[in-house]
């Protein structure tokens, strides 16, 4: 397939963020990430992908508001996609641990973003019945975290954040602790609630194979200071299932988004020839990425 | 439950009961042979049998200093952990004031329990007070601590959803402390009972209300040694028997989900 059918842009949404020269610097001085320009638009899949550093974590906090921006400013867009307004979208944040409280069976753990926000108990159950159910937890609403495994904890964190029904998801390597197949199968999963929802995502990885199969478009991040190098879109129908996998097209992505980050990791050379050990160490970063 | 682990159990009881069995055996066969005076060294039948004999005394002595722990450490839980959640509430009260528990600490209780018993009239409640004071450090400590000690993504996550900070501090940082407290009320058990004593040591309380330490000062003074060993034996078992129930009640708490509490092949 030629490259220019695989850079092509597909029709997207209705704006929901803009993101415009956004920077954080912390107090010690370090920049941790430095005037990102960005669009949200609805029902996007965008995935940030780079090496450690380079502020993916950062720009998910800023964007879900637990930090704010040093400078620049992130602008939400309402559903009619013309007017600014001034409230935060329902986001919902899936972390890189499962973070569920240990003491509290499943059900609760679920329940809280909705109890936090004083929703009526029997509301709030049928929504938690509902997003376990969508993960394949139904039968667990009774467990305590402790008796489940890894990818079952991940999955009922992301039951957690679907349950307020959010407009916007945000997961920060979410499946990064994961083995390599129960990761593949919640990359599934992902997908097809996704696609039956159509919420937006922005989900962080290390991982290219992980950034091509689910996303409609990648962002390649650079480090020191945290940026984004690159935009990348994967014009690719879904669903996508495990022969895309194995596709030469899959193949094909990957190849562009690794040989991507290797010039973004080539253009980092001149500034870092100053430290050698620093410049070889970036030198191979792209060899490491693609794995 | 497996034959193993059967086995295990039963000599984790057993070892010990052994070992106490050989050294009882040991002593009193020690002291027989060797004729030892009882006013030096009793053989264990003998403070067996004085324990018996003088069951009515010592037993309303131990009575006495067990309420007085008991009494101690139940306000020393409840003033340590309103003044954890005070701490934890502000960086700022919890820098100004955390240095002056930390004194209250180090302070040797026999040097301060002197002026508590001087300053308050009633005796009982100056021994409560003595007992609180050595009781009340590790409880505040360990709390603060816990209630400190919250996951960075929970706390996000309880960030995110909008929660108050009554919210955040009942359905978060209190559950979370939970196994941080009891570590430190197990450790407040025994110093409650260990402040007790020294307090009664110090104030000396004779007649009605005698608790065991006089129990044990009269009886050296008066070389009734047999007694002394009896009054010592009863206050070891206390101290076991509080220190068991604290943990038994931290058991209960947290067996469900606490690592601390879990079985070890899990």
């Amino acid at each position: 397939m030629a490259a220019a059918d695989l850079a092509a842009e597909p029709a997207v949404g209705a704006p929901l963020i803009e993101l415009r020269g956004v920077g954080r610097t912390y107090a010690n001085g370090t920049c941790a990430l430095a005037d990102v320009d960005l669009d949200l638009r609805r029902g996007e899949f965008v995935t940030l992908v780079g090496p450690s550093g380079c502020g993916k974590s950062t720009l998910l906090n800023l964007i879900a508001g637990l930090a704010r921006p040093s400078s620049g400013r992130i602008t939400w867009r309402d559903a009619a996609a013309a007017s600014i307004r001034d409230a935060r979208p329902r986001i919902g944040f899936v972390f890189q641990s499962p973070t569920l409280m240990p003491w509290a069976r499943l059900a609760t753990n679920v329940r809280l973003p909705l109890d936090l926000a004083g929703v009526a108990r029997k509301a709030a159950d049928r929504a938690v019945a509902d997003a376990l159910a969508r993960v394949n937890l139904t039968g667990f609403a009774h467990h305590l975290p402790r008796e489940l495994s890894g990818g079952m904890q991940m999955r009922a964190s992301i039951a957690r954040a679907l349950v307020t029904d959010p407009e916007l998801l945000l997961m920060d390597e979410p499946f990064g602790a994961l083995d390599e197949f129960t990761r593949q199968r919640l990359d599934a999963e992902l997908l097809s609630l996704w696609s039956a929802q159509r919420f937006t995502v922005v989900f962080v990885t290390h991982s290219i194979q992980e950034a091509v199969f689910l996303s409609t478009r990648v962002a390649v991040m650079g480090a020191r200071p945290g940026r984004i190098l690159d935009v990348l879109y994967i014009a690719e129908p879904y669903p996508r299932d495990d022969a895309f996998r194995l596709s030469t097209t899959f193949a094909a992505h990957a190849h562009r988004l690794s040989s991507r980050i290797a010039d973004a990791g080539a253009g980092e050379l001149p500034d870092a020839a100053a430290g050698g050990g620093r410049a070889a160490a970036r030198g191979a970063r792209p060899g490491q990425a693609s794995r | 439950m497996s034959g193993a682990a059967k086995r295990a159990r039963l000599l984790r009881v057993l070892a010990p009961l052994a070992v106490a069995i050989v050294m009882l055996a040991g002593w009193q066969a020690l002291v027989t042979a060797y004729h030892v005076p009882v006013y030096l060294v009793p053989s264990p039948l003998r403070v067996v049998h004085t324990l018996y004999a003088d069951r009515a005394l010592l037993f309303a002595s131990l009575a006495v200093t067990l309420g007085v722990a008991l009494t101690a450490l139940a306000i020393a839980i409840v003033a340590g952990v309103a003044i954890a959640l005070v701490f934890a509430q502000s960086r700022w009260i919890e820098m100004s004031f955390f240095p002056y528990a930390i004194l209250l600490q180090v302070t040797p209780i026999v040097s301060i329990a002197p002026l508590i018993i001087i300053w308050v009239h009633d005796t009982r409640t100056a021994l409560v007070m003595c007992a609180v004071v050595v009781a009340i450090f590790p409880i505040i400590s360990n709390t603060t601590l816990g209630l400190r000690s919250v996951d960075r993504g929970l706390a996000n996550l309880f960030r995110l959803s909008r929660a108050t900070r009554w919210q955040t501090l009942w359905r978060l940082r209190v559950p979370g402390a939970l196994p941080y407290f009891f570590g430190g009320l197990r450790i407040a058990s025994g110093l409650a009972l260990i402040g007790a004593v020294v307090a009664e040591f110090v104030a000396g309380t004779g007649g009605e209300g005698a608790g065991l330490a006089y129990q044990i000062l009269l009886a050296g003074i008066q070389l009734n040694i047999p007694r002394l060993f009896a009054a010592l034996l009863l206050i070891a078992a206390a101290g076991v028997a509080m220190f068991a129930a604290t943990a038994g009640l931290s058991r209960l708490a947290l067996a469900r989900w606490h690592e601390s509490e879990l079985p070890r092949d899990e």
